[in-house]
């Protein structure tokens, strides 16, 4: 085997050289190297502006909030209000897995688009709006509506919140819109915000009439049941006794939603897309929030425990504790299997805004090392831990995304522990409102790069050569070409679920097979070997 | 229950909803036609979903490597313009990418704000941007108007504007232009007209480019695809063939008002009649006979035609798609005695409503078809609850309605996001209705063999 270099500066040196300088010194601030545990981590520059003409792995706004966001919440119809591409390209794209019930009501094989055409943009497309939102209603009786704006429809000015106010009115259902202009922010993460914003200000908390039966109440933000994750996270939940009440949004309902405020505790997967609404309902209902990560099985077992600890209830601590003891036979047996044949390999990552760490543990639970990751579309916080949220200075860019102000609700804003059962529980380790970042634990040999651009990327295959890349399907091919294997993050190239423990097993099964596979030895024909030719033949 | 538990018989007209569309919007047709050119770098001057979501719609359809760069407009560019994003971007990419050719195209976000294409290009060049023996051409291509048929028309005709010259000395070949089709496609085309000793240039030319080799190394520009300066003297040709009226007009056009140079415009050559068309158009603007090795393969489709006939005629099927590709396989489907009962595209175009007309004269059988705005696959599934086909011919999402109906479907058209072999393996020429013939009747037989009583399982046709 080959050494790997080591040394991140000189080949982050290598990275930028050919860069037109403005570019090199700006690309600069965006790459560095991991931390070891413990030490400080330094400042690394994110969420700013992709640079033109660079290649880029990100999306846009509308990206984020229809494509992310709301679109995995099945009951609702999910118009797209723009000429046809933007629907298109977001339906049934992200995988989004699922399972409505003998009666249950899933829109989320269809793609609604308003279609506008040249007539509208001239004109204005306020009236085909409202025509769509009707013909919606009579054709599909959904129980909500929400809107997503596309760029043209930004610049026209058409006031699509007025439109889904009227809406709302005539037709009794809910109707609300998302101003999720491409252009909106430097990536999907401001398309998060907004849609973020939107559910908070239309949906969460809207019925307090239901009751929620179940002990142990959680809401589970940032998880968007891609290859099933949901369902397996789902699973466990109710064998550890926890009430799951709403998913943000994977396999969700706009009632979910609405009900979402009797959670006891909000439980978030993907920091990056989901912890304005988990912030918003901490402050408004004062529910509190941890982080938990159900990617990899000791990552699974930990969020669990944590969640356990938060209800200070034994019996649940010890059903809890009996669960991951049950679930991590199967997984240990894989484990044992497996690893003597991934041992010491080397992985690389670059993906989305939480995903590229929380894979990271399914990797070491393989004795695989990471030799770099980073993030597509994250902010500091997401890289160097909350803590850094004071520090962190609002550009143009995220300006334009409106801020809610969020105060707690009169009637219905209940502490769910007092302070010194909160302090209490933060020394045992549940650590609210805690998220330490990518960085940290890393290693110093690892390298860290946000918005990696593809100049970079196949600087680094050239240079690190990994056994197994990860990142998003237009990555993919470039990777291989190169004889590189690439597992898709964002939506598992027809596999999963690798959440909880179940996920653990799928992921190790297919990692083992993607880095032992045959293939790549196959890419050279007999003749193409650059070993010695056989001088003669021996014939009978 | 059903997957598209919502869609019921009831029709309802409609006005302003499209649900799941049977088109999408112009520029990942530009992004398609720019990479048959050789050592083509594709740019999308918008925001950067547009980008992001054409990159991974090409990707997933092809299962190779599609790059392309982004204007990255953000909300200042959109309110002041894209200029100084652009040429950024044309710095950034001659740089790091190192490109024989940029082509630009524009998104509805650009198009709205009034970017100039050819204002910001001029300026980029005389900025330096552009190296010597280095190109930008460039696009018109707005979401709003038309769709991603119409966006590769005018790629293709962009790339055209940036390259014919005309010298004065002919040069003896002969253009072609393929409609949008598969690399396979244009391979095949290629192949009729070598077969028939024609020399050809042929815009675009993907073959090569999106369905490369594995080869351990990545390579940016494939050699493949036309090269700037073959057509460069595509204005000395002897005639230009456009295969695919939406998807060929305007370059074919082009090539007549601007060099003088002869074009015919025909079908997409998918199926016996559209072949046909085309390999006697190229005799007769060549003068080259056809030669028995086409008469041979001509020969196995009527063979193939006239053995399996039985199990083709008065099925009817209900296909989804690009008009240019529709009407070429509806013509297929009742050369083979077949009844195209429901037909739909997202395209709009008169013509698709007169050829159809024309087509379907004499099938008896009330059909149905409609194309453009509400023309989507919702209508034609509401079509199909209400009066059940035996085939299904579309794009992957026609998976849907196939699992629900249960009715085999041919996957054809873009994008094909859970299958290969569109990219290896041509629908068009004698030996693509070879193919179209084969899938037909193995999802026919398969279905019979499937629902058959146990005294009718047959082992022989």
């Amino acid at each position: 085997m080959s050494t790997k270099p080591t040394n991140v500066e000189e080949i982050k040196k290598e990275l930028i050289a050919k860069m037109p300088t403005k570019v090199a010194r700006k690309r600069a601030k965006s790459i560095l190297p991991g931390t070891e545990m413990g030490e400080p981590i330094p400042e690394i520059q994110s969420n700013v502006r992709t640079i033109p003409g660079i290649i880029t792995q990100r999306g846009c706004t509308y990206a984020g909030c229809k494509g992310v966001v709301l679109g995995p919440s099945r009951d609702i119809v999910n118009l797209t209000h723009g000429p046809i591409g933007c629907g298109f390209y977001s339906w049934l794209t992200r995988r989004n897995q699922t399972e409505a019930g003998p009666d249950g009501e899933n829109f989320i094989p269809y793609s609604f688009s308003t279609d506008m055409t040249e007539h509208d943009i001239v004109f204005g497309g306020e009236k085909k709006l409202r025509a769509a939102i009707q013909e919606a209603y009579d054709t599909f009786h959904p129980k909500a509506i929400s809107i997503f704006s596309t760029c043209p429809v930004g610049l026209i000015g058409d006031d699509i919140h007025a439109v889904a106010r009227t809406m709302q009115e005539e037709l009794g259902i809910t109707i609300f819109a998302n101003s999720c202009e491409g252009y909106k922010g430097v990536s999907q993460s401001a398309g998060h915000h907004i849609a973020n914003n939107q559910i908070m200000k239309h949906v969460i908390g809207t019925d307090d009439t239901t009751p929620i039966e179940g002990k142990f109440k959680v809401n589970m933000l940032g998880e968007y049941n891609i290859g099933g994750d949901a369902f397996e996270i789902e699973r466990i939940l109710e064998k550890c006794g926890f009430t799951l009440v709403a998913t943000f949004s994977g396999n969700s309902t706009v009632q979910d939603f609405r009900v979402a405020h009797n959670a006891d505790l909000n439980t978030v997967m993907c920091h990056r897309s989901l912890n304005y609404v988990a912030e918003m309902m901490e402050t408004k209902f004062g529910i509190p929030w941890i982080k938990v990560n159900f990617i990899g099985a000791e990552a699974s077992a930990k969020s669990l425990r944590r969640m356990a600890a938060y209800f200070e209830d034994q019996e649940l601590i010890d059903r809890v504790e009996a669960v991951i003891a049950e679930e991590l036979v199967a997984v240990n047996k894989v484990v044992d299997e497996i690893k003597p044949r991934t041992e010491g390999k080397t992985a690389m990552l670059f993906v989305g805004g939480s995903r590229a760490h929380h894979y990271q543990e399914l990797f070491k639970e393989l004795g695989m090392k990471i030799l770099g990751a980073g993030y597509e579309f994250a902010h500091r916080d997401d890289y160097e831990g909350r803590h850094v949220l004071p520090s962190i200075k609002v550009d143009a860019d995220s300006r334009n995304i409106e801020e809610l102000e969020i105060l707690p609700d009169p009637e219905r804003f209940k502490p769910r522990k007092t302070e010194a059962q909160m302090a209490k529980l933060n020394e045992q380790g549940v650590d609210f409102k805690g998220y330490e970042g990518m960085i940290e634990g890393m290693g110093k040999e690892a390298m860290v790069i946000d918005d990696i651009n593809h100049y970079e990327t196949e600087k680094l295959l050239e240079i690190y050569k990994p056994d197994i890349f990860c990142a998003g399907i237009k990555e993919k091919y470039i990777v291989q070409k190169m004889g590189i294997p690439l597992k898709q993050l964002h939506n598992y190239d027809m596999g999963g679920p690798y959440a909880g423990f179940n996920g653990a097993i799928n992921w190790y099964r297919d990692i083992d097979r993607m880095v032992n596979t045959k293939v790549w030895n196959l890419i050279k024909a007999p003749w193409q070997s650059t070993g010695p030719e056989l001088e003669a033949t021996y014939v009978a | 229950m059903a997957l598209l538990r919502h869609t019921t018989g009831e029709i309802k007209e409609r006005s302003a909803l499209t649900v799941n569309p049977a088109k999408t919007c112009q520029p990942v047709g530009a992004m398609y036609a720019a990479l048959g050119v050789k050592g083509c770098f594709p740019h999308s001057h918008g925001s950067q979903g547009c980008c992001a979501y054409h990159r991974s719609a090409l990707t997933r359809h092809y299962k190779e490597p599609v790059v392309a760069g982004t204007s990255s407009f953000t909300e200042g560019s959109s309110v002041f313009g894209g200029q100084s994003n652009l040429i950024t971007a044309i710095d950034n990419i001659f740089t790091l990418y190192d490109p024989a050719v940029i082509a630009i195209h524009t998104t509805c976000l650009s198009e709205t704000i009034g970017d100039d294409l050819r204002q910001i290009s001029q300026k980029a060049i005389d900025d330096g941007k552009v190296p010597d023996g280095k190109h930008i051409i460039y696009a018109s291509t707005p979401s709003y108007v038309g769709t991603h048929v119409t966006g590769y028309a005018n790629m293709v005709k962009g790339i055209l504007k940036g390259f014919v010259k005309k010298t004065g000395t002919p040069n003896g070949k002969l253009n072609i232009i393929p409609g949008f089709c598969e690399p396979s496609d244009m391979a095949e085309m290629r192949r009729l007209a070598s077969m028939m000793g024609i020399d050809i240039t042929m815009v675009p030319d993907t073959n090569g480019v999106l369905n490369g080799p594995l080869t351990g190394h990545y390579e940016m520009y494939p050699n493949a695809g036309a090269t700037p300066a073959e057509i460069a003297t595509m204005g000395d040709s002897i005639a230009t063939i456009g295969l695919g009226r939406w998807a060929t007009t305007e370059a074919v056009n082009y090539l007549d008002s601007e060099f003088k140079v002869p074009g015919k415009v025909l079908p997409l050559p998918i199926g016996l009649k559209a072949t046909d068309a085309f390999v006697d158009m190229m005799r007769r603007l060549t003068g080259k006979d056809v030669p028995d090795s086409i008469n041979f393969e001509r020969g196995q489709v009527v063979d193939i035609l006239s053995d399996y006939s039985q199990y083709f005629y008065g099925k009817k099927v209900a296909m989804a798609g690009d008009p240019d590709q529709l009407l070429a396989l509806v013509e297929f489907c009742i050369t083979l005695g077949m009844i195209p009962a429901y037909t739909v595209t997202g395209t709009p175009g008169k013509y698709f409503e007169e050829r159809m007309t024309e087509l379907l004269k004499d099938v008896p059988y009330d059909c149905k078809f409609k194309c453009g705005g509400e023309a989507d696959m919702f209508l034609l599934h509401q079509w199909v609850k209400n009066d059940p086909v035996d085939l299904l011919i579309g794009n992957t999402y026609m998976k849907y309605i196939a699992r629900d109906e249960d009715i085999p479907l041919i996957r054809h058209g873009f994008p094909i996001l859970d299958r290969v072999g569109h990219q290896y393996f041509p629908t068009v020429g004698y030996s693509g209705a070879m193919r179209l013939m084969e899938k037909f009747l193995e999802a026919l037989l398969n279905r019979l063999d499937r629902d058959a009583p146990e005294t009718r399982f047959e082992l022989q046709l």
